[in-house]
């Protein structure tokens, strides 16, 4: 089979359409250059009848809602999960790492949780605090300017509240709480932790004329049909397309490598499409991986040649080292001050109101980063799994559990909206020896080798949990609540998910100053090939105990500012 | 309220804040707002391998005729239609079971081996099988399994009480995620709404308030409409 090359030479390459590689299309072809956009899934716009998810009820499936086909339950907005038909991964014997991937334009920016959630200085420079890990080789005052223009452009609510590691920004106003969470509000002040306006990219109020304004259907994981949250796909590429940007979609098209030339710079990509199972190449000036943070490490692994023997970027040996997720542990409680509800539609944004930033000093604990709080909870609706168990909090009245019959209808409504749960979401430290690798031994179905994983917790992150799980089950106890299930043990890791479960991966393509120890410089530019770049979360030295999207997407915007001067200037 | 020109005015913003929630209606939608959201009630987003597989499930049958009709009454015993409400049935649960059966293969075994005990039970000590014998003789049965003890995790208790918990999640689940469960419930949304605070009679039934601190930073819906600009220091113009 021969290869088929087209004949265009573009200005630049993206490869993926998540939030990395959509600011790169939005800044290139705002930029007036010529790019190509390559995407492993099809094509998806919220506002397209026959994809929505939103405002459809359960009934409406046969299944309910249920996660029989999408991990997140099926009006879930993306295509993908932790397991893809054809596409596997394996991981080192003894180790964990569960890898979610969303393959459609777009990417995971179409279900997430839009909690954007800016890095703040010490995050930039944390091994000057504990001395571990690295620091970055940038700090806040680099990135501040573009998350600015990201908060501008995009939109996020929120508050400024002078908090020195959770910095201020240009926010529109929050959302009012609900009932659940003033109860959390109330219970959190009396352990003295804050609690503040959740920080989160929906429109509460209009932003420009393209897009439209939050109607409160708690949605957002459904993507919005009016754009009135942050997709890539309907923020940056649509609009990128229609200020009259030179802008080609190729979707469908699974990214095997980086082609070079015999002087080792990269001449485009080559890619498999989906529709015809033929391989593709693309001929670029500039390729910018944004693939996600696995993929593009993937990518650049599998882009052997005789120049670059151990994979393009890799003359480091760095590339797929240094991976690290947020950590997570989650609880959840039954607030008996929240029963007997009086129902109205409470639906709000699509996660919560407000939120816990880290609120104390690592010196004093048993662990060296922080966590913060997320809160869920409501009269939300039904899908499939409610009224498993329905009345099962009558064990906390000493009334019996189970039955049939016209007394359960009066105990699903009793307890309708009265539970509260907690997700804490930290900074795990980066480490060398938690990595991805080629499998040598596996293919998917294009022919591409695969990701190993080797991924180890250490107690830094266990005793983390631990700490997590002790605080919300002070907080319930605060509340008047009763904490459910067991506390976790340390043979259950205090309850830490598996790493890849936060979905938050960073890290494999770590950005410094020198080439030995580092894949990227400080504008995302490989070390050993200046015209390849990466705008995912790969350059992510360290995560901090935030949320890895805003920054992804400032960082994108800088790279991109970069890429445009250095193709000005002719350095590329 | 027509539904869909208060969506409309909601999404342009045009609908100031209150107005939806204490249900006046708007009575300012132009036609050309009536358009509304694009919906379309043949799909519900499914990719087309979603779509065949659905196809593929419908195609086939897992419980027989016996089967689903002791479903049925099982499941009406459970969730029993009222002087309000319909009961499972009329919420389509059966229909809901059959579908469920063959999308999580592992349920097939518990819920099949779980109807023949309900059978064997019932004959040996009524001399029918269950679906045949009296309400009073099904109520019997049901007394002996319904209940468990909540100290005990699930899969450690007798297999009946394990299939009947079973049955009940699954009657449940697809009693109030159907139209008609739904509308008891009252749930409220899965609209276009504006959303404004908890309403004054609910903060004082749970002895709760909103700070006026913090309100004081919260969206302001009657500004909704308007596009946000800040000054040079993050704060909010309009």
């Amino acid at each position: 089979m021969q290869i088929k090359e087209s004949p265009t030479m573009y200005d630049a390459i993206i490869v993926g359409s998540g939030a990395g590689g959509g600011m790169s299309a939005k800044v290139l072809a705002d930029a007036g250059l010529k790019i190509a956009v390559v995407e492993a899934g099809p094509f998806f716009d919220p506002a397209d009848p026959e994809q929505m998810t939103q405002l459809k009820w359960p009934y409406e499936s046969p299944r309910r809602g249920a996660n029989t086909i999408r991990d997140f339950g099926e009006f879930d907005m993306a295509y993908g999960g932790w397991e893809i038909e054809g596409e596997p991964y394996t991981r080192q014997e003894g180790t964990k790492f569960d890898w979610y991937r969303s393959h459609m334009l777009g990417g995971r920016t179409n279900h997430w949780g839009r909690i954007s959630l800016r890095f703040g200085p010490k995050d930039f420079k944390h091994k000057d605090i504990d001395g571990l890990g690295d620091n970055w080789p940038i700090g806040y005052e680099d990135v501040k300017p573009y998350y600015d223009k990201v908060d501008k452009l995009i939109g996020v609510f929120g508050t400024n509240e002078g908090l020195p590691n959770d910095p201020d920004g240009f926010f529109l106003p929050p959302p009012k709480p609900r009932l659940h969470e003033l109860m959390y509000i109330k219970g959190a002040r009396k352990s003295n932790i804050p609690v503040i306006p959740s920080r989160m990219s929906m429109l509460t109020k209009k932003i420009n004329n393209d897009r439209g304004v939050c109607f409160y259907c708690g949605q957002c994981s459904r993507s919005c049909q009016v754009y009135a949250d942050f997709s890539s796909g309907s923020c940056l590429i649509f609009p990128a397309q229609k200020s009259g940007g030179q802008v080609d979609l190729y979707v469908n098209s699974v990214v095997r490598e980086v082609t070079t030339n015999d002087e080792g710079k990269a001449t485009g990509v080559s890619y498999i499409s989906k529709d015809d199972r033929k391989e593709y190449q693309l001929k670029g000036k500039v390729v910018v991986l944004a693939a996600s943070a696995c993929s593009s490490a993937r990518i650049l692994m599998n882009s052997k040649s005789k120049q670059h023997p151990n994979g393009l970027g890799n003359s480091s040996n760095v590339v797929g080292k240094y991976l690290h997720d947020s950590t997570g542990s989650s609880r959840a409680g039954f607030i008996p001050g929240l029963m007997n509800r009086k129902v109205y539609n409470e639906d709000g944004v699509g996660g919560m109101h407000v939120y816990t930033p880290w609120w104390l000093d690592n010196k004093n604990l048993d662990f060296p980063r922080g966590y913060h709080i997320e809160v869920w909870g409501g009269m939300r609706m039904p899908n499939y799994g409610f009224g498993f168990n329905p009345n099962e909090f009558n064990k906390f009245f000493n009334l019996p559990t189970g039955g049939y019959g016209e007394n359960l209808r009066k105990d699903v409504k009793k307890y309708y909206g009265s539970v509260l749960g907690f997700g804490g979401r930290g900074e795990a430290v980066a480490r060398e020896d938690n990595y991805c690798e080629i499998d040598p031994t596996t293919v998917d179905q294009f022919g591409i080798p695969v990701l190993r994983f080797n991924y180890k917790w250490s107690d830094f992150e266990r005793n983390q949990a631990r700490h997590m799980q002790s605080t919300f089950e002070e907080l319930i106890h605060n509340m008047g609540g009763e904490v459910l299930g067991d506390t976790p043990s340390k043979e259950e890791d205090y309850g830490l998910l598996a790493p890849g479960r936060i979905i938050h991966e960073v890290g494999t393509t770590r950005m410094g100053d020198d080439p030995k120890k580092s894949v990227v410089n400080k504008f995302q530019q490989l070390h050993d090939v200046n015209n390849v770049f990466i705008t995912d979360a790969g350059p992510f030295v360290s995560q901090g105990d935030k949320n890895c999207t805003w920054t992804i997407l400032a960082l994108s915007w800088r790279a991109s500012d970069y890429i445009v001067e250095q193709l000005k200037q002719q350095n590329i | 309220m027509d539904r869909r020109k208060s969506i409309k005015s909601i999404l342009l913003g045009t609908v100031a804040g209150g107005l939806v929630v204490h249900g006046c209606k708007p009575e300012s939608a132009s036609t050309e707002e009536i358009a509304a959201l694009k919906s379309d009630e043949n799909h519900f987003g499914r990719t087309p391998e979603e779509k065949e597989l659905i196809e593929k499930l419908n195609s086939e049958q897992f419980f027989n005729e016996h089967e689903l009709g002791t479903i049925a009454i099982l499941s009406n015993l459970i969730m029993p239609p009222n002087d309000k409400f319909g009961g499972a049935t009329d919420a389509g649960v059966p229909d809901f079971i059959e579908f469920m059966a063959k999308d999580v293969p592992k349920l097939q075994t518990d819920l099949r081996g779980g109807l023949m005990w309900l059978d064997h039970k019932s004959n040996t000590e009524f001399g029918a099988e269950f679906k045949s014998a009296s309400v009073d003789q099904q109520k019997q049965i049901l007394d002996s399994i319904a209940f468990y003890d909540s100290e005990i995790p699930m899969d450690e208790q007798p297999l009946e009480i394990q299939f009947f918990t079973l049955m009940r999640n699954l009657t449940l689940t697809g009693y109030y995620t159907s139209k008609i469960g739904i509308e008891e419930l009252g749930y409220k949304g899965n609209m276009p709404n504006v959303w404004d605070g908890v309403p004054e009679d609910v903060l004082e039934q749970h002895g709760l308030a909103y700070d006026e601190e913090w309100l004081a930073k919260c969206v302001d819906q009657s500004k909704r409409g308007v596009i946000a600009e800040w000054d040079d220091e993050g704060n909010l113009l309009t």
